[in-house]
């Protein structure tokens, strides 16, 4: 929300009922788990990690009078240094708000319909059971489906292995990072990972490429970034839209969506052709250089104008500048790259770039992580898989690997093939927002024969399920060990500050419980979650005692870049950094990135964009108190010269029609000058349809619910969803 | 005496609201209020455009017609660093203050005070940082002693360019943006 004036902001909210942060009493004390905070006295400081995303950062949470009170960052945790981004600020909200789902729930008439009977723990595990085994006999194991997200998936991961089924996914690779890390695997031989091993602080010169650091708040980024721009490094940023990170650039390349590639192609032309590359890295770690030079030389910059509107002066000018601050130039790989279906070819120009100027390894461009590893509890082997994952068959999509394609198994529950599913096990994950063509979500789901929900909250996906099953918020529960490969190695705990306001449950619990109900019990031989923890942390010489205390157990440094002595090391087949690759070409890809146009927009239509909010993360924290007071719903940002046009001002309500006439709910135009015309934007998360989430029902619009297109990438089944064309519906 | 202050960098903050969720929760701001708030101001016709983001708050004038204007003494100058303050106990919630401030920087709190930043002095006197400079990302505020000369603030403020809020109000605001 711009211009967020005192006024302004206090008329917006009059509208919704003032009550106290805190939700008083009536906490019940958690089964099974160790200790209760609800009569503690006085201030405690519990540290923990967060969950509002996927980062983890290091937190502290205060705790007065055994009521939450704030949440901190860590100083000793290394992602966060002390300092949470607003969404992990506003954590308070997870556990204080009203409307997360309280006790278990089976699903008494059609599917969607949301009509629900509260049923215990003990009724809910005893329907899925039945259900789980009956699937087993008719159909295998492997007829039932993971969809997780985020770390608290990991012990129903272990459940389902345990339970026999391989079929395991999360919309985090095919729907968001996937074809960057296969870009980057087929380039250098090692993915980007999460967290990012980019070195932004020590960056000279950092290129973005429709990634909106500032707006996409992961935190150690954000952090690094600031200090990017006070050391006065030179920023290029490439977007249609002129981001918050773009007001912080020396260039901003206002590029026509849909054509990065010719942008990346005739940078590396400037690059190549002037000689300005890292001659020494490239033909000691480099091969197939020849045959690149050969193929990119000819993408002049006057020829990437024709396609991405970039003036060939500030395209020659822009590679030049990366040039001169190689190796230390990052050009950021970006995290949400699932835009137009040739996205692992774009985030392999970019690793290529990145490999002329000799970042990967380098101080300023990419380090080498390294990950305190703590031992995996020593279970018994798993059952033996009788079925392959049917994600991606014959391997269809040939460099999807390390992860299964969350749409490939949608698909799979639609058409029976390879063999049916029957069952989808969600934790976590609200795929009516996450994955696109919603149509195609709600038919998978219809062939089901059980749908389960772990949820906090009453998500729209919940709102399909048979059975929804309340989970307590991260500070209210264990996790399993966070040890995120990163520029040190370390690990942190998530552990319970406070209880549980109603019947939820954590997921351990629920996974423990539900896997003995199924007859998997010798795969649940600690008693609880805390043994589980201090078994894995004893492995390597530690205890979960002494986790607790601080909450991060650092490992000892080590050199995370080349120069420094990391011996570099590339696993592709070649054992080389790869300009050429032989592997893409043996699958019939092109081995060295090419540009092919995209279908533009019908006259009258515009490019559908969409991305983040600082305050929200996906469609998980809309109904956050404390995050929703600050951005309750999303706005559509039109060109102000194209609102006018159309006689649009600045807080309209109008509606969006998509190529396939799919209509959005009504949003609030933002006429502004910091877009293009051919193109518009909303935050991703909002205009959500679960009727239990009074506070976020159709409050702005679904981009989701218009990304009915998507355009598959063939190499690795990534669903590029930037393909959507909208047109504006005044009569709302 | 120091007087206290605030120095915030314009060139890094990128308007995330961390500092008014931060406030929101180590002060208790009731949902639908807040002490701080964020303004993006934008120049220019696209692609050419000049952008500054900027958190504010109360500036803790050194002129204060908030306070001139109290009938009850409520709204004060604390006896540390120049402090702008209300007592909660002696405010009639009778207005005057909210519409005396220039910058908006005050509401009535649902229950019938007059609210706004106050500089955490309850961390400030512990030796801390104000919440919201704490809690900053991209560490872009700078609190302290603007009578120091050797104080962090007072160096950031001799070495960069620097602008206020309303110079021309005539309240000498002690809240300096760094551009
Ligand atoms: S980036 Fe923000 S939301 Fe994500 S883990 Fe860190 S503090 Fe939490
Ligand atoms: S927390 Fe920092 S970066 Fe975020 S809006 Fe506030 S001042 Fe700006
Ligand atoms: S900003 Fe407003 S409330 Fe604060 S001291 Fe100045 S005049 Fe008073």
């Amino acid at each position: 929300m711009n211009s967020l004036s005192r006024r302004k902001f206090l008329k917006i909210s009059g509208a919704t009922v003032v009550t106290a942060a805190a939700l008083a009493g009536s906490a019940k004390t958690i089964v099974n788990a160790a200790e209760s905070f609800s009569k503690k006295k006085g201030l405690e400081i519990i540290p923990s990690y967060c969950d509002l995303c996927f980062w983890k950062c290091g937190l502290l949470a205060y705790v007065k009078d055994g009521e939450l009170w704030k949440v901190e960052g860590n100083p000793k945790d290394p992602l966060s240094n002390g300092r949470l981004c607003p969404r992990g600020t506003g954590g308070v909200g997870a556990h204080t708000d009203k409307e997360r789902l309280k006790s278990p729930l089976i699903r008494k008439s059609e599917r969607g319909e949301e009509k629900w009977v509260e049923v215990t723990w003990n009724e809910a595990f005893d329907y899925i059971a039945e259900k789980m085994n009956k699937l087993k006999i008719n159909y295998g194991p492997e007829s039932m489906a993971l969809f997780s997200h985020g770390i608290g998936g990991s012990f129903f991961k272990h459940m389902m292995r345990a339970y026999g089924s391989p079929n395991e996914t999360a919309p985090s690779f095919a729907q968001c990072r996937g074809p960057r890390e296969v870009g980057f695997e087929l380039t250098f031989g090692d993915v980007v990972g999460s967290p990012e091993r980019t070195d932004i602080e020590n960056a000279k010169c950092i290129v973005l490429i429709g990634s909106h650091l500032g707006e996409n708040m992961h935190n150690t980024q954000v952090q690094e970034f600031s200090k990017a721009v006070e050391n006065h490094a030179s920023i290029i940023v490439v977007d249609p839209r002129f981001s918050v990170a773009a007001s912080k650039a020396k260039y901003y390349l206002p590029i026509k969506p849909g054509t990065d590639i010719a942008l990346l192609l005739a940078w590396m032309s400037v690059i190549v052709n002037e000689k300005l590359y890292d001659v020494d890295y490239i033909s000691k770690y480099g091969t197939g250089y020849e045959q690149f030079t050969a193929e990119v030389s000819q993408y002049t910059p006057e020829w990437a104008y024709i396609e991405t509107g970039i003036d060939p002066e500030v395209i020659r000018e822009t590679a030049r500048e990366m040039a001169r601050y190689k190796p230390a130039t990052l050009v950021h790989p970006g995290r949400h790259a699932t835009w137009y279906g040739d996205d692992a070819q774009r985030s392999r120009a970019i690793a290529l770039l990145n490999a002329l100027l000799g970042s990967w390894g380098r101080k300023g461009g990419f380090y080498v992580p390294y990950s305190y590893s703590i031992p995996k509890y020593p279970y018994a082997p798993y059952p033996e898989l009788k079925k392959e994952p049917l994600d991606n068959p014959n391997g269809k999509y040939p460099f999807a690997t390390g992860e299964q394609i969350s749409t490939g198994i949608r698909e799979a529950t639609i058409t029976g093939k390879p063999y049916p599913i029957k069952g989808w096990f969600i934790y976590a994950t609200n795929l009516i927002q996450a994955l696109p063509n919603r149509e195609e979500t709600i038919k998978a789901i219809q062939n089901l024969d059980l749908m389960v929900v772990v949820d906090v909250i009453p998500s729209e996906i919940a709102g399909w399920a048979d059975v929804v099953l309340p989970e307590s918020v991260y500070l209210e529960r264990y996790d399993d060990l966070n040890a995120s490969p990163f520029r040190e190695g370390f690990v942190g705990i998530r552990q319970p500050v406070i209880d549980a306001p109603n019947d939820q449950k954590p997921n351990w619990w629920m996974a423990k419980k539900l896997g003995e109900k199924l007859g998997l019990g010798a795969y649940f031989p600690w008693k609880n979650v805390e043994e589980y923890l201090d078994t894995r942390l004893k492995l390597k010489g530690h205890s979960l005692e002494e986790l607790k205390k601080e909450g991060i157990i650092k490992g000892e440094s080590q050199p995370i870049f080349f120069e420094d002595g990391v011996e570099p090391e590339f696993l592709t087949p070649s054992g080389k950094i790869e300009f050429y690759s032989n592997q893409l070409a043996d699958a019939g890809f092109d081995p060295i990135p090419r540009f092919t146009k995209h279908p533009e927009p019908p006259s009258g239509y515009f490019r559908l964009l969409f991305g983040r909010a600082p305050v929200h993360t996906f469609s998980k924290t809309q109904s956050n108190p404390l995050l929703r007071d600050l951005f309750s719903e999303n706005e559509l940002w039109v060109n102000a010269d194209l609102a006018e046009r159309y006689g649009l001002k600045s807080g309209d309500k109008i509606k969006l029609k998509n190529q396939d006439g799919v209509v959005s709910d009504p949003i609030k135009v933002k006429a502004t000058e910091r877009i293009r015309q051919d193109c518009v934007y909303m935050v991703h998360g909002f205009g959500q349809k679960s009727r239990q989430l009074r506070s976020t029902y159709k409050k702005g619009a679904s981009d989701a619910e218009l990304v009915t297109q998507y355009k598959t990438d063939p190499l690795m089944g990534g669903t590029g969803m930037s393909v959507n064309f909208v047109t504006f519906e005044m009569e709302v | 005496m120091p007087r206290y202050g605030m120095v915030i960098d314009t060139r890094k903050c990128v308007g995330c609201q961390d500092c008014v969720i931060a406030c929101k929760t180590e002060n208790n701001i009731p949902e639908g209020y807040n002490r701080d708030w964020i303004v993006t101001e934008s120049h220019g016709k696209f692609p050419d455009i000049q952008m500054e983001i900027r958190t504010e708050r109360c500036n803790h004038c050194s002129e204060t017609p908030c306070v001139s204007c109290c009938p009850t003494g409520a709204s004060h100058i604390h006896d540390v660093g120049g402090v702008v303050l209300v007592t909660h106990e002696m405010c009639i919630g009778c207005k005057a203050c909210v519409e005396a401030c220039p910058y908006d920087a005050r509401y009535i709190h649902p229950d019938g005070y007059a609210d706004k930043c106050t500089f955490c002095v309850h961390r400030v006197e512990k030796g801390e940082k104000p919440a919201c400079v704490s809690v900053c990302p991209t560490y872009c505020m700078h609190f302290g002693d603007l009578d120091d000369p050797n104080s962090e603030v007072s160096k950031l403020l001799q070495s960069r360019k620097w602008h206020v809020n309303l110079p021309d109000a005539g309240t000498k605001p002690n809240i300096f943006y760094l551009v």
